[in-house]
This record gives C-alpha cells, sequence and structure tokens, in this order.
C-alpha cells in the first residue's frame, strides 16, 4: 500500500476577495486597481489624524448578496470590529473587520469535479474587511526585505473593500479545492460583486492543510499556505503540503503548526512564522462605526434580484438537457452567454442545437470580432429562427453557418433571407436527380474509382453534387441517389 | 469693541458694520501678544491667519451677508484640524505636523464667521485634568498664575477667561470641557454625544469625545453650538436627527422644571466652603422657580473605574497610527519594529503610555471579558441609572469638579488626578449633554478666590432645556463677574 492512501487530507480555505464598488470601503477615494503610486488617498485611507470611517452601503450590499447565493444567514444585526497589529502598509495600525458580528454565516458552496461529481464546501462565514497597502523594498536589488536600504509604500489600495471568506475543512483534496475556488469565482461574477481577477491581486487565498489516518475523525495539525497567486498554484501548493505532511509523518515527526509561504518558483513552501508567534489581535468594535441593522425588506429585494446561481445551472443543463461536464461549465462560465442560451432554448425547444451555435459559430465569430455574443446583432429569436430553419430541413448546416456569419453583420431574420434569396434547400427528387447526373458525367474518373471499390470518394461527389446545387440540394437524398446510380 | 464683549455683541456691530471682524482680530492678536505670555493658552497665534479670515468676513458682510458669529474670535483646541495650521495635540509625536484639512465643527465655525486666533494647549492627547500633560508648553490659570487652568481643554479654557479669544472650542472625553470651565470661570458645554461631527478631531476616545463651546455666557456657549451641530456624513457616529438649536430658548427662569440632586453626589464629602456654595447654588435653583428633587445614581460611584478601561482601550488602538511611518515624528531603527519602538518611545509622554498601557492590556486575549466587556455592561447600567433618574426630574445639578484649580505639581499620582473628574465621567459614559455655568467663588488660600463651576445635565438631545436653564441661572446670579482675571502678578513657576 502506498504511503498516500493511508491517509486523508482535511483542507479550507480563506479567501480575500475585493469587491467591485464605484468607491473604497470607508471614504469617497475610486476604488480602482493600479494608478500612480498614491493618487487615490485621502485622510481617510491614508488614517490622517481626525479622520474617520464611513461605511460604503454597496459593499454591504454585495456581502449580503453573496451570502444568499451560498444559502447564507443573513443576520439582522452585523458590526465592524478592529483587528489591532501594527504593519507599515496599514495606516491605521489597525484593520476594520468583523469579528464575532459577520453580515454572513454559514451557507453552502455547491461545486462540481472534472467528472461531473457535485460536492459541497460548508461556509463558516463571510466577512467584510478593508485591503492594505502595498510594500516595495528598495535597494537589495531583488525586491525582497532583506538586505533592502528602504521600503516605498503605495496607499491607493489601502482601504479598498475586501470580503473574506472562510470555509470549514470540508475539502479533501487539491482538484477539490480548484472546483470550490472555482465556484466562488464564477459566482463572484455572475453577481457583479467582483472582477475576481488573481493577477490584480483581487482573489487572494490561504490554505488550512492537515492530514490524518483514513477513517480517523479527529482534525490532525494543521498549516497554513499562504502566498498563492493562481489556481494553478493553489493546486500544486495543497499537493506539496499534503506530501510533505505525509513525509513527515511516515519518517516518524510530527507536523507543527505554522504559517508556510508558498514559493511558485521553487515548487515548495518555507515556514513563514509558527504558532507561539501567533498575534494576540485585541478585536473590539469600532467605535467609529454604528453597528449594521440589515433589514429583512433590504435582504428580500436583493433576493428578488438574484440571478441563477451557476450549480443550480450546471445541474439543471445536465439534468434536462444531458450536456456533457465540459460543455455544461463553459456554458454557464458567462452568466450573460447562458441567459442567452437558455432564451435561445426557451424560443427553439432545441437545447442541443442552441448549444452547438451558441458555443460553436457564435462563440467563434465572438472571437473573431471581439463582440460578445450577447452584444452582438444576433438575437436569440433569429438563432431559434435558423433552428427552426434546420430542423424543418429547410436549410442544412452549410447554409444554416452561412447565415450565421451574415446575421453577425447584421442582416436581421434567416427566415426572410432564405425567402429572398430562395435559399430553400430543395428535396425535389427530379432537381436533385438532374444534379448528380450532372456530376458524374463531369468526373468520371472518379465514377472509375468508385466502382474499382473506392466507395470513400463517395464525399467527393456528394460535395461536388452541394457544391452545383449552390448548397441547396438535400445532403441525405443527395448521398441515396448516388448510391443507387453508381449501385 | 472691548475685549469683554460677548460674542452676541460681536457679532452683532460686524453684521452691522459698526466695526469690522478686521478691527476685533487686530485688538485680539494685540491682547494675545501682551499677555499670553504669562497665561500661555496657545501653541500656536495665527496672526496671519487669522486676518485672512478676517478680511473674508468683513467681504462676506459687506457683500450683505448676515452671519451667527461674524468677526467672533475663537479659539480652537490643537487637537482638531486646521487647514495649514500646525495640529499637535500637545505632543512631541505631532509637534510639526500641518493638517491638510479642516474638522468639520472647525470648518462650521469658520462658515460662521468665527475667526481662529491660535491653537490652544491641551493635556497631550487630550489626556489628563490640568494641562501639566502638555509636552510643548504650560498654560496658566488666568485668576491665579500658579494655579493650573484644567484640562484637558486648558488652553481653550484659559484663552476665553483672559479675553485672548470669545468663545472657545474644545473636546470633552470625560470632562475636559466641563472641569477646566469651571477652574477658568467660564461656561463649558458638552453636547450629547454624536450632535457636534468629530470629524477632524484627533481621537482619544471614539465612544466618549465629543466637541463643545467655551465661552464667557451662556448665551455664546448657544450661539457657538448652534453653528457647528448637527449631522456630518463624514463621521458615522453624528445623529441624524433634526438639529434644535438654542441661542433662541434662552429661559429667564426655572419655573415648572424639576432639578435633581444626586445622593450619591453629597457635597458634604466637599471641603466646607465648597459645600456652602453648592448649597447655595441649589438653594438659586429653587429661587429662580425648579422644584428640587431628590434623584440617585447607584452606580456613579464604578463610573471611574467604568471609563479608565474604556477609554484606554479605545485610546490604545486610536493612538496606534501615530508609528513613524507616514507622518509626524520618526526617530530611525535597524529595522521597522525598532522605528516604531523608538518613535513611540520618544514621542509619547508618561501618561499617553501609561493609558495605551492599560488599554492594551485591557483588550488582550484572556483579559478582555473580565475588563472591557464588564465595564461596557457597567456603562450601560450607569446610562440606565441616569434613565431611571431623569425619569423624575427635568435636569441633574451637582458640582463640576470636587476643588477648585489647584496649584502645579500637586497632584503627584494619578489616581489624584483621575479623580478631579469623578463628577463628570459618568456623563460622559452616558453620552448625556452637560455643562458647568460658574457659581461662585471659595478662597483657596493666599487670599485669592478662585472660581467653581455648577454641572447641569440634561436628558439625550435635551440642548435646548440645558442651555435655556443655565441662562436663568447665570442671568439671576452673574457669578462670573464678580473678579476680573489677575494677570499682573509674577509668574510662578
Amino acid at each position: 500500500m502506498n504511503a498516500s492512501d493511508k491517509y486523508e487530507a482535511v483542507i479550507g480555505i480563506e479567501c480575500h476577495v475585493e469587491l467591485k464598488t464605484a468607491s473604497k470601503m470607508f471614504c469617497a477615494c475610486p476604488n480602482e486597481f493600479g494608478g500612480e503610486p498614491n493618487t487615490k488617498v485621502c485622510p481617510v485611507c491614508l488614517a490622517l489624524p481626525g479622520a474617520l470611517p464611513v461605511a460604503n452601503r454597496k459593499a454591504i450590499e454585495h456581502m449580503v448578496r453573496a451570502g444568499l447565493a451560498f444559502d447564507a444567514d443573513i443576520p439582522a444585526f452585523s458590526k465592524f470590529d478592529r483587528k489591532n497589529y501594527f504593519y507599515p502598509d496599514m495606516p491605521k495600525d489597525y484593520q476594520i473587520s468583523q469579528f464575532d458580528m459577520p453580515l454572513t454565516q454559514g451557507g453552502e458552496v455547491k461545486y462540481w469535479l472534472e467528472d461531473g461529481t457535485m460536492k459541497v464546501c460548508r461556509l463558516t462565514r463571510i466577512h467584510l474587511e478593508e485591503d492594505t497597502g502595498k510594500s516595495t523594498h528598495a535597494g537589495s536589488g531583488d525586491g525582497r526585505i532583506a538586505g533592502s536600504s528602504h521600503s516605498l509604500i503605495d496607499f491607493n489600495r489601502a482601504g479598498v473593500p475586501l470580503m473574506e471568506c472562510v470555509s470549514e475543512p470540508d475539502i479533501r483534496s487539491a482538484q477539490e479545492a480548484v472546483g470550490y475556488l472555482d465556484a466562488l469565482k464564477r459566482t463572484f461574477i455572475l453577481l457583479g460583486v467582483s472582477d475576481v481577477k488573481m493577477e490584480e491581486g483581487s482573489l487572494r487565498c490561504d490554505a488550512n492543510v492537515s492530514i490524518r489516518p483514513i477513517g480517523a475523525t479527529e482534525l490532525g495539525t494543521k498549516a497554513e499556505i499562504k502566498n498563492m497567486n493562481s489556481f494553478r498554484s493553489v493546486e500544486r501548493a495543497i499537493e506539496h503540503e499534503i506530501a510533505r505532511q505525509i513525509g513527515v509523518v511516515e519518517s516518524g515527526g510530527r507536523v507543527v503548526q505554522e504559517t508556510r509561504g508558498w514559493d511558485e518558483v521553487n515548487g515548495t513552501s518555507i515556514s513563514m512564522r509558527s504558532k507561539e508567534q501567533a498575534h494576540d489581535y485585541r478585536y473590539f468594535p469600532d467605535p467609529d462605526l454604528v453597528p449594521i441593522e440589515v433589514a429583512r425588506a433590504f435582504v428580500d429585494r436583493i433576493r428578488g434580484e438574484m440571478p441563477e446561481i451557476p450549480w443550480r445551472r450546471f445541474e439543471r443543463y445536465r439534468a434536462e438537457y444531458g450536456f456533457n461536464v465540459k460543455q455544461t461549465t463553459q456554458m454557464i462560465e458567462d452568466g450573460a452567454l447562458a441567459d442567452y442560451f437558455d432564451e435561445c432554448v426557451r424560443l427553439s425547444k432545441n437545447p442541443q442545437q442552441a448549444l452547438n451555435f451558441v458555443l460553436g459559430d457564435l462563440s467563434r465569430l465572438a472571437n473573431e470580432t471581439d463582440v460578445a455574443v450577447v452584444q452582438s446583432k444576433v438575437t436569440p429569436q433569429e438563432v431559434a429562427e435558423l433552428i427552426g430553419l434546420l430542423e424543418s430541413k429547410t436549410i442544412n448546416s452549410k447554409i444554416a453557418k452561412d447565415l450565421l456569419g451574415r446575421m453577425w453583420a447584421g442582416a436581421g431574420s434567416p427566415r426572410a433571407i432564405v425567402q429572398a434569396e430562395g435559399l430553400a434547400q430543395t428535396s425535389d427528387e427530379g432537381a436533385i436527380e438532374k444534379f448528380v447526373d450532372d456530376v458524374l458525367a463531369a468526373n468520371p474518373a472518379v465514377v472509375a474509382d468508385y466502382k474499382a471499390g473506392k466507395t470513400n470518394v463517395a464525399g467527393f461527389l456528394v460535395g461536388q453534387v452541394m457544391k452545383t446545387s449552390g448548397g441547396k440540394a438535400n445532403p441525405p437524398m443527395v448521398q441515396a441517389l448516388i448510391k443507387k446510380k453508381l449501385g | 469693541m472691548a475685549a469683554q464683549s460677548t460674542a452676541a455683541q460681536i457679532a452683532r456691530e460686524v453684521n452691522a458694520g459698526t466695526v469690522s471682524a478686521r478691527e476685533v482680530t487686530d485688538a485680539t492678536l494685540e491682547r494675545i501678544d501682551s499677555v499670553d505670555g504669562r497665561v500661555g493658552a496657545y501653541l500656536t497665534v495665527l496672526h496671519d491667519r487669522a486676518r485672512e479670515f478676517a478680511d473674508r468676513v468683513d467681504a462676506r458682510v459687506a457683500a450683505g451677508e448676515r452671519l451667527p458669529l461674524a468677526g467672533v474670535p475663537l479659539a480652537v483646541k490643537d487637537n482638531m484640524c486646521l487647514t495649514g495650521t500646525r495640529t499637535t495635540c500637545g505632543s512631541k509625536i505631532l509637534e510639526q505636523w500641518v493638517a491638510p484639512y479642516t474638522a468639520t465643527a472647525v470648518a462650521r465655525l469658520i462658515d460662521a464667521g468665527a475667526i481662529p486666533m491660535g491653537k490652544a494647549n491641551l493635556d497631550e492627547f487630550a489626556m489628563g485634568s490640568s494641562c501639566e500633560n502638555s509636552a510643548l508648553g504650560v498654560t496658566r490659570n488666568p485668576y491665579d498664575l500658579a494655579r493650573v487652568p484644567g484640562g484637558s481643554s486648558g488652553g481653550s479654557a484659559a484663552a476665553v477667561a483672559a479675553h485672548e479669544a470669545t468663545v472657545g472650542v474644545g473636546s470633552d472625553t470625560g470632562g475636559s470641557i466641563r472641569e477646566p470651565a469651571a477652574f477658568c470661570n467660564v461656561v463649558g458645554f458638552k453636547p450629547t454625544y454624536g450632535r457636534v461631527s468629530r470629524y477632524g478631531l484627533i481621537a482619544f476616545a471614539s465612544s466618549l469625545d465629543q466637541i463643545g463651546p467655551f465661552s464667557r455666557t451662556v448665551q455664546d456657549a448657544a450661539l457657538t453650538y448652534d453653528a457647528m451641530g448637527g449631522h456630518d456624513p463624514m463621521d458615522s457616529t453624528s445623529l441624524d436627527v433634526p438639529m434644535e438649536t438654542t441661542a433662541d430658548g434662552l429661559l429667564d427662569d426655572l419655573r415648572g422644571l424639576k432639578i435633581g440632586i444626586v445622593r450619591e453626589f453629597d457635597t458634604e464629602k466637599l471641603d466646607g466652603a465648597a459645600h456652602a456654595l453648592y448649597t447655595r447654588a441649589y438653594r438659586d435653583l429653587q429661587a429662580l422657580g425648579a422644584e428640587l428633587v431628590d434623584v440617585t445614581l447607584p452606580t456613579a460611584d464604578y463610573g471611574l473605574a467604568t471609563y479608565y478601561l474604556i477609554a484606554p482601550a479605545e485610546c490604545s488602538s486610536n493612538l496606534a497610527r501615530f508609528d513613524g511611518v507616514r507622518y509626524g515624528l520618526r526617530v530611525d531603527g535597524d529595522d521597522v519594529t525598532a522605528m516604531y519602538e523608538a518613535t513611540r518611545a520618544a514621542g509619547f509622554g508618561p501618561e499617553v503610555k501609561r493609558r495605551i498601557l492599560i488599554g492594551t492590556y485591557a483588550l488582550s486575549s484572556g483579559y478582555y471579558d473580565a475588563y472591557y466587556v464588564r465595564a461596557q455592561k457597567a456603562r450601560t447600567l450607569i446610562s440606565d441609572d441616569f434613565k431611571r433618574a431623569f425619569g423624575r426630574c427635568d435636569l441633574i445639578a451637582c458640582p463640576a469638579a470636587s476643588s477648585p484649580a489647584f496649584p502645579f505639581n500637586s497632584k503627584s499620582d494619578p489616581y489624584s488626578m483621575y479623580m478631579m473628574d469623578y463628577y463628570t465621567i459618568p456623563m460622559s459614559l452616558a453620552g448625556l449633554p452637560a455643562l458647568s455655568v460658574p457659581c461662585g467663588w471659595v478662597d483657596a488660600g493666599a487670599g485669592k478666590p478662585m472660581p467653581m463651576g455648577l454641572q447641569l445635565c440634561a436628558p439625550l438631545l435635551s440642548e435646548r432645556l440645558l442651555l435655556g436653564a443655565a441662562h436663568a441661572y447665570e442671568q439671576a446670579t452673574n457669578h462670573a463677574q464678580t473678579h476680573a482675571p489677575r494677570l499682573d502678578e509674577a509668574v510662578v513657576s
């Protein structure tokens, strides 16, 4: 038995997500990524003496939205607390956060693995806090603090609203961790609460990893892994940590509680601090901010505006339409596109053909022209018409493809185009026979090949007939006729 | 315009054009230049800026505006920001810090026509009851230069008493307006917590700090309060309820009012002269038509202990930002932690350090429930006591301080200094509006009569009634006028 088969990993994830709001959490400065250092600052986010915070209502709304998406409890009463510790890029030397009365409590994130298995990870809470500034260490050549002569701080990010999603230790593998994070990401994007751009730091996560013998119910000692800057690095870091802990235990050692930093370049992690060095944050209610009363009517209004949550859509597409995992995942990744697709299905009653068009030709056209499908000139109504024309065999798939290109350019109703240009497919046997005869007469060599047993040249002949007919001949009839004539 | 003029008189004349704001300002600056060497009310005198502000007021009046505080000389406690001026909090850590923005309350007073003459001294970060904790200057009591002006807003109180300003603004956390007002023979008023915006007031204890006026008459306190009170969107704790004006609600008598005398604040415990003085003050209230009723505040004795957990806890967090990173004093160290430690060791005085230590301890894991949480519960009980008491009366009367101003260096242990706020802290914990109005003189030795203050306290948001009643008492008794400041005596160090 392999060492790794004896153990089970137990993983919980803490995720920081920057909220998408016009202004920062406690002041009117713009909440935008980048910019010249220290240009998006004011007395409040620089923590000048005497400045006071005022909570951003939109951020609180986003929190309620995020909580409802995961069926979390939204308590009627919440408050902000101060988390006290000294850090140069944290201007007040305390962070306004939430300690014992977060805006959302509990809830669960449903996600799926590549094979379509649905998984559930319970949430402990989602709470609201503010981001810090960013330090740059100068004079050491490599940007590290060791050996640097001085540090520069940019406070543009200080005070950006941040929600922290804390999961229960329900995750059992690195792949599950990625599935969970994907679910958070697509849900937050769908809700418009965050852009979730890991490269801009708008999603950052830490993982608490422990192992225990399979069958054990007690939790092992955990290590907290930090500095993972992509989903791929989350996966690698967790895999590495599980292997590291198994190695420690298998060699007779004990896992110690510590914080470890992931080193993406070297594919390893380094101990940053042990439990003994843990901070006492001296949390207490922030006296500068009044408690938040979350009115039920406010929650109900937001509940009423909620879109269909991705995992529900995933299950619906799988159960009702029988789509495969890859197609379904691709389809729901963009909420607006999925809404468009739903409209196409509603009007055409043909999910498979709608999926083919939306993920196929329409997405290709979108890529080529850099215009989103939902913003294009092609309406779901027109897509449904096109599907109808195909279903009634009025046109074949080649004509349909051409029509889509023209519809993308703004040609309008496909039915009208077909009528105006006589593009309807012909099923008139006499007419098709004439096309077939012409093609056979014009290609004696190919006909000879066929008769000599090279039956795969039939495809060429069908193609020639289609071409001669201007694409209008009914392809199955053409096939049948050629076969019959060449007997 | 005499330096003794009230704000109401100055504003009337400036608005009428019979005197200019510039003339009032020049006269006041002259007074400051002649007496502040002895009083030490100001850390910074704004000679040029004051004249600029005055010229602007004169231009506005000339353009037809009528301003409630037109040309009124104002002393601003140096823990309130005013753009372009040094704002020190009486601390070495902010000694050279120039504010890039203006506190809402100060901005509103300037908009109402007041002229900031300077930034007034205070106990460092408003922590103290004598002004002796200022790291940047000594302020003396204008009625006896050998005595303290009280604190923490001692500079603002002394400036108004010495006619170096007509009105002042201070901040009151546990008595920092009322106690120095009593010591300096002026009116000092702490409004309901949340009535005046704290935006731009450098925080000591956020849940207790409240800005309020100093003046030589109740009417001037009312005019100043009316000009700066009301909701401010920049301060989440400022009350978003309609602002009731007070200057038009001053009373002539106290008929129909029930005034509570607090059983636990029995003045027999005080010095005999002080006891006699308060006994007379209560009789005077009665003579004005008030009915005196006996009320009880059983938890009032716990006020000091409660306050000295909550206020230090908040201050330990509020003062964390003075770390040498972004502004203020920086003392370099080998790494950032060493820099923090060296900066804060050099920048903060002993009382500030003591309170940061107490507060850090009270919030620590394992002690939080025993100290901070219990103190918050005690705070609720104290508020409930007041609610019950106000079920039986309209106002409460009691001393503002247990003694008149004391000589420098006479309170050597912190506890005896903390006791100076025994009568004012319970109202602060309950967020109630309260004021001190001059109520007579006692001989504090050396044949120098020293003023004392009567504290009146009202239910939440009852500023109009409170100031109205204080006005009736002031007009009937006129104690403030009995003696003039004694600034000609030799300065005893």
